[in-house]
């Protein structure tokens, strides 16, 4: 069972506290009836699945409830870094 | 001639005696005995019968890595324990243990004709043979086979033993107490670091229980370590897992050594999370690849070692060494030393070293250099053997009744490489070792590599004359895997030795390759032609030995297995026997069947209660958010397909929510309190999913809106009364609200009091009724239940369940998300069109309802059916056809979602997802069902009181 870092509770806790919540920096369009047919089915079901560094958010659910982002990598399992929603790309 | 107890010698109690029984038979044994151990010294040598033919099988180790030696272990109803390794049982009095995999008896075995078959039977013989006709897998083939090719029985009455689970940290976790890891915890012994020491075996010591020589030292060593205060020594726990981050999986075996079992708990779970992780888990001795090497009588060198100095077992009368490894040698001159007489020491290796030679002169052993065991004779227990030259193979036989097989060491690396550490493979130790750690581990001792046996020759079969494609020489011996198996699989195209290990169950199952896995390598290694290194290693999975499953579930079993929900009238509900079902985890009354009821009666008169006069319900487990701030309306704007802004407070809405895909998720009335307030519902098994969405987009979409969501589920307990007499029940125990139609319209809110208790009022209904759903802090749910029934007594209250409540809504067309919608159902094709904000410039899904799959014609839509033969009650679930004279396999164009009985219509009524629904008003579509084609006719879903005129009232 891993050990997460959460960015708001500057604590690492156990993998059983947090949910995973999908690709990070997916920003929802601003005003999505600007974006074409394609580019929208894009945005809701293409995911970059690498293999490598994975940029993923996370929330902790069962504690402060935060989302945050992560990177994580697919091949090893670990965590490289994770920090708070809004902050830019690591 | 057999085994039998030395006059001294070993750590066994010699004053104090156990009596237990194998197969029926009674035995005595010592207090530190082994199920073995005992039985090796009343001369019993056949434990067992091998997995797939059925041979006798004895000892091969004296540890968790005995492959062969699997019994059963019964101590009353449900505590029956297979595939325990006889090595591993510590014997207690009244012990009573059996073989397996036998009929009818361990001595005679009729399943041992397979042994004879066994040319019949190679590699991947189940995948090659039992393929036709197909029909004969499940009834004939597949119960055959398991009654055959088997392991103990799995016991079949409910356990009463219960188990413990238990978190633990620490600075430093040390798995196995042999002597490199009792090194390793004394050094951190005098340091502030806490320590947890851990060790299979039932005492300390690993390695050091079989050297006399190091038993003052582990005497002194265990002192010590009882006397630092921040070690902790478990003994008989086996780490059988390792995952991320340094956590450790291990399992306490507390009473099974015992004669009486207490109260406490059989097993304990321990979840250990380690800073640092040392692996002191030794090695385990290679069996060599020969012809018989399987007789019961062939075993380890070491094994008969640790049988002589731990237990004062002599493994024979007269006892022979077949030799690729120098360890081999020192222990038989132990035995030698201990008066067992040795009848040979045969090495395939030319040379060894010279004080080796010496040694075994000076003892008057005979030794055969450059030659091999070609054959082992002897059914139920080793004979003779037959050895010859390597190189101009003339052959000899000698007699002996146990044969010592030393074929070098494999560092125990399974954990290190449940921890994805990786392995170099070592040529001189013919074994891979850990190399980079992926944690923060490492290992010391025997599992690193490092050990003082001597030296050796890594060998994958032994030199034969023998057409080697003839002969059964057994490298995985729990899966009765033999080289020839392995070389057919390699000729059979197999190349990747994951393919290979699956394709002949070499390594496999609770094994997972102890002794057989580098031999196993060598021979796919030569066979393939490629060195080791190419060929690579499979992968080692947890559990390092069987554990139970008690173990692991602990008390998450029956009830404590799920959390049970209950409302605050929960217990009124059961006291009126109610019949409950479970909705997500909450608990809910069904129906409330009166007298001798059955469900439809009491569906269909809670039904016309409500119609009638007035029923009541319990609405708790709605899910409810509390949607406060200065941007909780336009917050809610964006989430719900409909308007929000303009919603006065007081009143209430039905809000629809999409995901970002356009389906629907969840519906729900909710109110507005006041500007900056909101009081949601969700489903009932939707709130936890909606509340975590709702966050999503609040914290990381729309983080500048002020808004604070709080989950108040629990906080309210709901009672819901439906029906004409609502009002005139309700109207005397309200305070500071004005009831009427005019004051208090549907689908609105109002605060006051009722019996005194705070109270949210809402004018709702999901019934079609005139309808109130009164909220009040949940510790007020059953008195303010009461007092409503006492009041509506004369107006003929009636409680009502969640069937009756599915019935009503279905009356009226209300969909149930999740029933009648499956995640693939916008809100056009549920007939939602309505609750559509279409003025609205964006909300969560808006977007995706203009993709041109989402509006393209002949999607499935919600339409009531109404069957030919209003009797019939279809089925939810139930596929739909057009045609019913079609040929199968049928188009089906959709599907039943809901379907009930209607006290009111009198009839059936149900809803379906269909292709193109609403275009299909009035036609004849069909629904096959066994033995008959039920015709029904697509209508509208308000099948009653279409014009909402009964809200009204």
């Amino acid at each position: 069972m891993m050990l997460i870092h959460c960015p708001y509770c500057d604590e690492k806790r156990a993998e059983i506290e947090f949910a995973y919540a999908g690709e990070a920096h997916i920003a929802r369009p601003p005003d999505p009836s600007a974006v074409s047919d394609e580019d929208w089915a894009h945005y809701l079901f293409i995911r970059a699945n690498p293999r490598g560094r994975h940029h993923e958010r996370w929330r902790h659910s069962h504690g402060c409830g935060r989302f945050f982002n992560a990177v994580r990598d697919t091949v090893t399992d670990k965590f490289e870094v994770t920090y708070k929603a809004g902050d830019p790309r690591r | 001639m057999s085994g039998f107890r030395l006059d001294q010698g070993g750590r066994i109690d010699r004053g104090q005696p156990v009596g237990f029984s194998f197969d029926g038979v009674t035995y005595q044994g010592y207090a530190g005995d082994t199920l073995a151990s005992a039985l090796l010294a009343n001369g019993v040598m056949l434990f067992g019968r091998s997995f797939k033919y059925h041979r006798p099988r004895g000892l091969l180790g004296a540890g968790s890595e005995e492959p062969n030696a699997l019994v059963s272990v019964s101590r009353g109803p449900g505590r029956h324990t297979p595939n325990l390794r006889a090595t591993a049982v510590e014997i207690y009095d009244g012990l009573v243990a059996t073989s397996q995999n036998r009929w009818p008896s361990l001595k005679v075995d009729l399943g041992a004709i397979n042994d004879r078959l066994g040319m019949f039977l190679p590699a991947g013989f189940y995948n090659k043979t039992f393929m036709w006709p197909r029909s004969f897998w499940d009834k004939l083939y597949e119960p055959a086979i398991r009654r055959m090719a088997g392991l103990g029985e799995a016991p079949n009455q409910d356990d009463p033993d219960h188990y413990g689970a238990t978190y633990a940290h620490c600075d430093l976790l040390i798995v196995g107490a042999g002597p490199a890891g009792i090194d390793a915890a004394l050094e951190a012994s005098g340091t502030a670091k806490r320590v947890i020491l851990i060790d299979e075996q039932d005492e300390p010591g690993g390695g050091a229980l079989d050297d006399p020589a190091l038993w003052s030292w582990l005497k002194e060593s265990l002192k010590d370590l009882a006397a630092a205060p921040n070690v902790t020594v478990l003994r008989r726990t086996t780490a059988f897992g390792y995952y991320h981050d340094n956590f450790i999986g291990a399992v306490e075996r507390l009473t099974d050594h015992r004669v009486e079992i207490d109260s406490g708990p059989r097993e304990k779970l321990w979840r250990i999370r380690a800073g640092e992780v040392i692996l002191a888990q030794g090695a385990i001795e290679r069996p060599l690849v020969f012809a018989g090497n399987d007789v019961p009588g062939v075993m380890l060198a070491s094994a008969a070692r640790t049988f002589l100095h731990r237990h004062g077992v002599a493994v024979g009368r007269s006892i022979a060494l077949m030799a690729a490894h120098d360890s081999g040698w020192h222990d038989v001159f132990a035995h030698a030393r201990a008066g067992v007489s040795v009848a040979a020491i045969i090495d395939v290796r030319a040379s060894v070293d010279a004080g080796l030679i010496a040694e075994a002169e000076a003892l008057g052993i005979k030794v055969y250099l450059n030659h091999s065991v070609i054959g082992v004779t002897g059914r139920l227990r080793v004979k003779s053997i037959q050895i010859c030259d390597n190189n101009v193979y003339l052959s000899g036989r000698i007699s002996c009744d146990a044969l010592l097989m030393a074929g070098g060491w494999t560092p125990s690396v399974h954990l290190w490489s449940h921890s994805k550490g990786s392995l170099a493979w070592c040529e001189d130790l013919g074994a891979y070792v850990p190399d980079q750690p992926n944690e923060q581990v490492r290992c010391v001792g025997g599992c690193s590599g490092k050990w003082s046996f001597g030296n050796g020759l890594p060998i994958d079969v032994l030199p034969t004359p023998l057409d080697q494609s003839r002969i059964k020489a057994f490298v995985d011996f729990q899966n009765d895997v033999t080289a020839k198996d392995i070389k057919l699989a390699v000729r059979e195209g197999f190349k990747s030795i994951e393919h290979i290990k699956r394709y002949t169950t070499n390594g496999m199952a609770t094994d997972q390759g102890k002794t057989s896995n580098l031999n196993g390598l060598q021979i796919a290694a030569n066979a393939l032609g490629k060195a080791v290194p190419q060929v690579g290693l499979t992968t080692f999975r947890p559990p390092y030995t069987p554990q139970t499953f008690g173990a692991l579930a602990g008390h998450a079993q029956g009830a404590l297995f799920q959390p049970v929900r209950k409302t605050s009238i929960d217990s009124w509900s059961e006291e009126q026997g109610a019949v409950f079902e479970l909705v997500a985890q909450w608990r809910r009354a069904r129906f409330f069947p009166n007298g001798g009821e059955d469900m439809h009666a009491a569906v269909n008169r809670e039904c016309r209660a409500v119609r009638s006069a007035v029923g009541i319900f319990d609405a708790s487990t709605l899910g409810k958010i509390e949607v406060v701030g200065p941007d909780a309306a336009e917050f809610l704007n964006r989430m719900y397909t409909n308007p929000w802004k303009a919603l006065e407070p007081g009143r209430c809405r039905y809000g629809l929510l999409l995901k970002e895909d356009g389906f629907i998720t969840d519906d729900g009335v909710s109110a507005r309190l006041a500007p900056d307030r909101f009081h949601l519902t969700t489903t009932t098994g939707g709130a936890a999913r909606v509340l975590n969405m709702m966050e999503d987009y609040l914290q990381t979409e729309w983080p500048d809106l002020d808004v604070w969501l709080t989950s108040t589920t629990e906080q309210w307990a709901v009672i819901a009364l439906q029906g004409p007499n609502a009002r005139k029940v309700l109207a005397p125990l309200v305070e500071g609200v004005d009831l009427s139609p005019q004051a208090f319209p549907h689908m609105a809110i109002r605060e006051g009091s009722i019996c005194g208790i705070p109270m949210r009022l809402f004018r709702v209904s999901f019934t079609g009724e005139l309808g109130f759903e009164i909220n009040v802090p949940s510790a007020y749910g059953r008195a303010l239940w009461e007092r409503i029934m006492a009041e509506g007594a004369g107006h003929g209250i009636t409680p009502y369940g969640t069937e009756a409540m599915h019935v009503l809504r279905a009356e009226k067309g209300f969909i149930i998300v999740g029933q009648d919608t499956d995640g693939t159902v916008t809100p056009y094709d549920a007939g939602l069109g309505w609750a559509m904000g279409k003025k609205k410039f964006d909300f969560v899904g808006k977007r995706s309802l203009s993709r041109p799959d989402m509006a393209a014609p002949g999607r499935k839509q919600l339409v009531g059916l109404l069957t030919d033969d209003p009797g019939v009650v279809l089925e939810e679930g139930a596929q739909i056809v057009a045609d019913p004279a079609q040929a199968v396999p049928m188009t089906m164009i959709g599907h039943v979602t809901s379907a009930y009985w209607s006290e009111a219509l009198g009839r059936s009524i149900a809803l379906a997802l269909v292709a193109g629904g609403q275009q299909r008003m009035g036609e004849v579509l069909y629904v096959p069902m066994p033995g008959q084609v039920i015709k029904v006719r697509v209508s509208g879903s308000g099948f009653y009181d279409p014009e909402g005129a009964r809200l009204n009232g």
